[in-house]
């Protein structure tokens, strides 16, 4: 290997008074793709800032060398640094949707990053056209007079790729580029990253928590953990044999369909604070491992194969022959087979939602966002219903609109036989008890003035359940229990807790009315896999245990095989395809569903290449195309589907497509 | 183009409310508003005569038409005390309040601009501190006692300006300088927030991590977005200033709006007070509009909408 392109060494990194990045070596060389893994709060954008010396400015680089071609960058006056950034190491962030200036036209934002590293002024206009081309935007002359809002987050995020292009950068750092982005938007930036490396020689920095994307990009990678490295590897012999405990806890903490039936292995408790010293391994206090040096002794570095080093006291000389033991298999959970032939427990009809959309002074109804387009469901008693989708496919306004937390439309919402749909609040109010919900976010989704206690207890306390409050916290605090946490936490604040805890408590809240139907809304999105595994085992034990009915919201498709019964999969506010999780995840029909799926990226770098990439962005539902609505983008579509929107064929008897190319079963 | 003529359409719904409520104002005296202008024991001749005048005999409808027909023909009737018409002592007084609250607006926007830019570019420091400081005083200072204070400093102590009325450019210090620090204050924690905010925004990062230089970041990327709420206060205060300032105003013995609601409202004269009313609520709405108007131009989001 030549001379490598980038070498850090000894990087320590400060806010305020904790130590965010401690001691981080890496090496890049030129045209590689290299992937630094961790999970919220371990250091790795940090990193990515202090090598671009853009820190917030609570930050500080208190030692290291970052060398860029052997010029130490930490060395230069912050006017050198100028003519660094966005020439020879350009970056794009995790947010397009707040990364671009709301005021600039996409071509002035552009051209300023031109201007700002080319020497002449000359030819500006054309090299923007070129760029745009260049990152696959379609009709660039008028996309650059455009703004940012006027575009779509997958669009955004190549403008953002255009502009770091600008200056012909070697090095471009990714601080996870598509982790807002939906699956088949990921895959077409992902792709776009592949092309432009390839044609450019340039090298990639991928700053990522998602170890499928990562698989299926990086050529090396490095783990990171409490601020430091505690492995490092080439891509395929990380993923055939992680050396920490952490990463192999990371991989086997990933819900997919061969777990179904088991537990998530969920790595206990949380990442130390960092505004402390270590004596020994950070991870000592979540490790199922420790030993007694774990606590005593820093470990050092060993290799534990060609290029794969790992910081583990396991790997020392006298115990090394143990290193590689795999950890005792995760207990069976049993399958529950209750209700696959029961009654349905809440039956939707050809449910719409429609929302006007108003124009002028007067306010006039000038056409309609058919947000939910006629959709059907069954939920049978102790199962779960999967609804898969992007965003703006119309999964979270259904979910609300079945609890009548949004008027419907149209369509019928049968519960044990009692309609929902246009009930008054008064008459609803004796089914909120047994219908509940769980929402995305456990941080927005609690008064941050309520005791925990009382943010449980209210429930109870509207519907009439326990009229005192001692009574309410009694059983706020076995509900708590009964969702593994302290009962003790009814004295205290929801900011006291951290996210998978809040939507713990968020759980329990649900539960306080003993409903049995929860509508879960992509509760573990806005959490780390780690975290996430606690959450899925949790709700797929008080299933077992309280034989609850999940309609499960997401846009997860290994959520969906691992935790699910049946999935309906939705697109432009209809479902396309429904059925049984191994019917519709291992035999997919309907060309979206095959499309979401190869989009998804797989943990494995063995796994066999995607073949199917979507081009364009979701239509927006308030001018869905006609026919079927997926055909502008469908790679199979016949000039038929643009006629009629495909009914309903049966492959079998639970499994249903609406696309014409599927032949009905006899 | 369609949010302009939306916004347009609104302003004209607004006006037609404004000139209504207006109107409506003199019958909302209690009691008989013809006697309430005469004071206790008017003659009843000299009752019915006004009343004549006024048109308060005719059903409602009428003098309403009548009224409407009067703003479109900018007649805003005769002003019961010294019997010249309404619009003429409205205009006379119109100029020098508009002249006080421009002067006024200037200076605050002058001093309080890079006073809170330059609060928010070093945050926490030294220049941040006493610039929040002085803001903190200008807004705690009332107007009824800086203004008193500024006459005795700089007219009878140091005798550099007029005491009071309109004489000369020089005259219009004070009363300027008693309404802008006011305003100024505001302004800057206002400016110094705003900038704030828009320094921790994803976007200024994305400006630096392309390699431009601070001068640049600033005034390419975060002022043209820090600019917009800040607008939107300017405009309420403008509007404001321009509904005539009237402690300032009484303090200076200054020949404006404010003023001359005050001496109206004093002489019980009603179709002076309800077309100083009217020409206050048209400048708040013309101002607002107008800032509803630049917004559009400087903010895209709300164009589209």
């Amino acid at each position: 290997m030549s001379a490598p392109l980038l070498e850090v060494e000894g990087l320590s990194t400060t806010i305020g008074a904790a130590r965010v990045v401690d001691g981080v070596r890496l090496e890049l060389a030129r045209g590689e793709t290299f992937a630094l893994l961790g999970e919220s709060g371990c250091g790795k954008s940090m990193t990515a800032l202090s090598l671009m010396r853009l820190l917030p400015p609570a930050g500080r680089i208190e030692a290291g060398a970052v060398r860029l071609d052997g010029v130490d960058l930490l060395r230069l006056s912050e006017a050198e640094m100028r003519r660094v950034r966005g020439a020879r190491l350009a970056m794009i962030f995790q947010e397009p949707q707040t990364s671009l200036n709301p005021v600039m036209r996409i071509g002035a934002q552009i051209a300023e990053a031109v201007r700002l590293h080319a020497g002449a002024a000359a030819a500006v206009d054309a090299r923007v056209l070129e760029l745009l081309r260049a990152v696959g935007i379609p009709d660039p002359e008028r996309r650059a007079r455009e703004y940012p809002h006027q575009l779509s987050g997958g669009m955004k995020q190549r403008v953002m790729i255009a502009m770091a292009l600008a200056g012909d950068p070697e090095l471009l750092i990714a601080d996870e580029p598509t982790t807002a982005l939906d699956v088949t938007i990921q895959a077409q930036v992902l792709g776009l990253l592949k092309t432009l490396q390839q044609q450019s020689g340039l090298a990639v920095l991928l700053i990522t928590h998602d170890l499928g994307v990562v698989a299926e990009t990086a050529e090396r990678l490095a783990v990171m953990y409490a601020g430091e490295i505690v492995e490092t590897a080439t891509t395929a012999a990380f993923f055939a044999a992680p050396a920490h405990p952490y990463s192999r806890m990371l991989l086997e903490s990933l819900p997919t369909a061969d777990k179904r039936g088991a537990r998530l292995a969920a790595i206990p408790g949380r990442v130390p604070p960092l505004d402390r010293a270590f004596t020994g391994c950070r991870f000592v206090e979540r490790c199922p491992r420790a030993l007694a040096r774990c606590v005593e002794q820093l470990p050092p570095w060993h290799e534990a194969g060609a290029g794969h080093w790992v910081r583990c006291h396991l790997w020392d000389a006298d115990l090394v022959d143990t290193a590689t033991v795999a950890e005792p298999a995760v207990a069976e959970g049993e399958q529950v087979p209750v209700g696959e032939d029961a009654a349905p427990l809440l039956e939707v009809a050809d449910l719409k939602v429609h929302f006007p959309i108003h124009r002028g002074v007067l306010r006039r109804v000038v056409g309609q966002v058919r947000a939910v387009d006629g959709v059907s469901l069954r939920l049978r008693p102790g199962r779960t219903l999967a609804l898969v989708g992007e965003s703006g496919c119309g999964k979270t306004t259904a979910g609300k609109a079945l609890l009548q937390l949004i008027a419907p439309t149209a369509g019928s919402i049968r519960y044990q036989g009692h309609e929902l749909a246009g009930l008054s609040h008064r008459r609803m109010r004796r089914f909120r008890k047994d219908l509940q919900i769980i929402f995305q976010d456990p941080h927005a989704s609690m008064n941050p003035r309520m005791l925990v206690g009382d943010v449980i207890g209210e429930g109870l306390q509207a519907l009439g359940l326990a009229r005192t409050r001692p009574e309410r916290l009694r059983r706020a605090a076995e509900l708590l229990e009964l969702v593994g946490m302290p009962g003790a936490a009814v004295e205290r604040y929801p900011h006291e807790f951290s996210g998978g805890q809040r939507q713990r408590i968020c759980i329990a809240r649900a539960l306080a009315v003993d409903p049995r139907v929860i509508v879960c809304d992509e509760p573990t999105s806005a959490l780390d896999v780690s975290v996430q595994a606690q959450i899925l085992n949790l709700l797929k034990d008080l299933q077992a245990r309280l034989g609850l009915s999940y309609l499960f919201i997401t846009h997860d498709l290994s959520v969906v095989a691992y935790l699910a019964h049946e999935v309906a999969v939705m697109y432009l506010g209809r479902v396309v395809e429904q059925g049984r999780v191994e019917e519709v995840l291992e035999r997919p029909r309907h060309p979206y569903t095959r499309a979401l799926l190869s989009a998804v990226p797989v943990a494995d770098p063995r796994a066999e290449r995607r073949t199917l990439r979507l081009e364009g962005d979701m239509p927006s539902p308030s001018a869905p195309p006609p026919g079927c609505h997926f055909h502008p983008r469908c790679p199979e579509a016949r000039p038929e589907c643009a006629l009629a929107y495909p009914e309903g064929r049966a492959v079998s008897a639970t499994h249903r497509v609406h696309c014409i190319l599927v032949e009905a079963e006899g | 183009m369609g949010a302009l003529l939306g916004r347009l359409g609104e302003a004209a719904a607004s006006l037609l409310g404004v000139c209504t409520l207006v109107f409506l104002l003199i019958h909302l005296v209690p009691g008989d508003p013809v006697a309430a202008m005469l004071g206790e024991g008017a003659r009843a001749v000299d009752q019915a005569e006004l009343r004549a005048a006024l048109g308060l005999d005719r059903p409602l409808w009428t003098q309403y038409l009548d009224y409407l027909g009067g703003l479109a023909r900018l007649d805003l009737g005769v002003s019961l005390h010294s019997g010249r018409a309404v619009t003429a002592l409205l205009a006379e007084r119109a100029g020098p309040t508009l002249e006080l609250a421009v002067a006024a607006l200037a200076l605050a926007v002058v001093v309080a601009l890079p006073l809170g830019v330059l609060a928010a570019l070093h945050q926490g420091g030294w220049i941040d501190r006493v610039a929040m400081g002085f803001s903190m005083l200008g807004a705690a200072i009332p107007n009824f006692w800086l203004g008193p204070l500024l006459i005795l400093v700089c007219s009878l102590w140091l005798g550099w300006t007029p005491v009071s009325g309109r004489d000369g450019p020089l005259s219009l210090l004070l009363p300027a300088l008693t309404l802008g620090t006011g305003l100024a204050a505001v302004l800057a924690r206002m400016v110094r927030s705003s900038l704030l905010e828009v320094l921790g925004e994803d976007y200024v990062r994305t400006a630096r991590a392309k390699g431009a230089g601070p001068a640049r970041v600033l005034w390419r990327h975060a002022l043209r977005n820090a600019w917009l709420p800040v607008l939107t206060l300017l405009g309420l205060q403008f509007g404001a200033l321009l509904g005539g300032a009237v402690i300032t105003e009484t303090v200076f013995a200054w020949p404006g709006l404010g003023s001359l609601v005050v001496e109206s409202i004093q002489a019980r004269d009603y179709p002076l007070v309800q077309g100083a009313v009217l020409v206050i609520a048209l400048a708040y709405l013309v101002v607002n509009t107008l800032t509803d108007l630049l917004y559009l131009a400087l903010d895209p989001r709300i164009r589209s909408r």
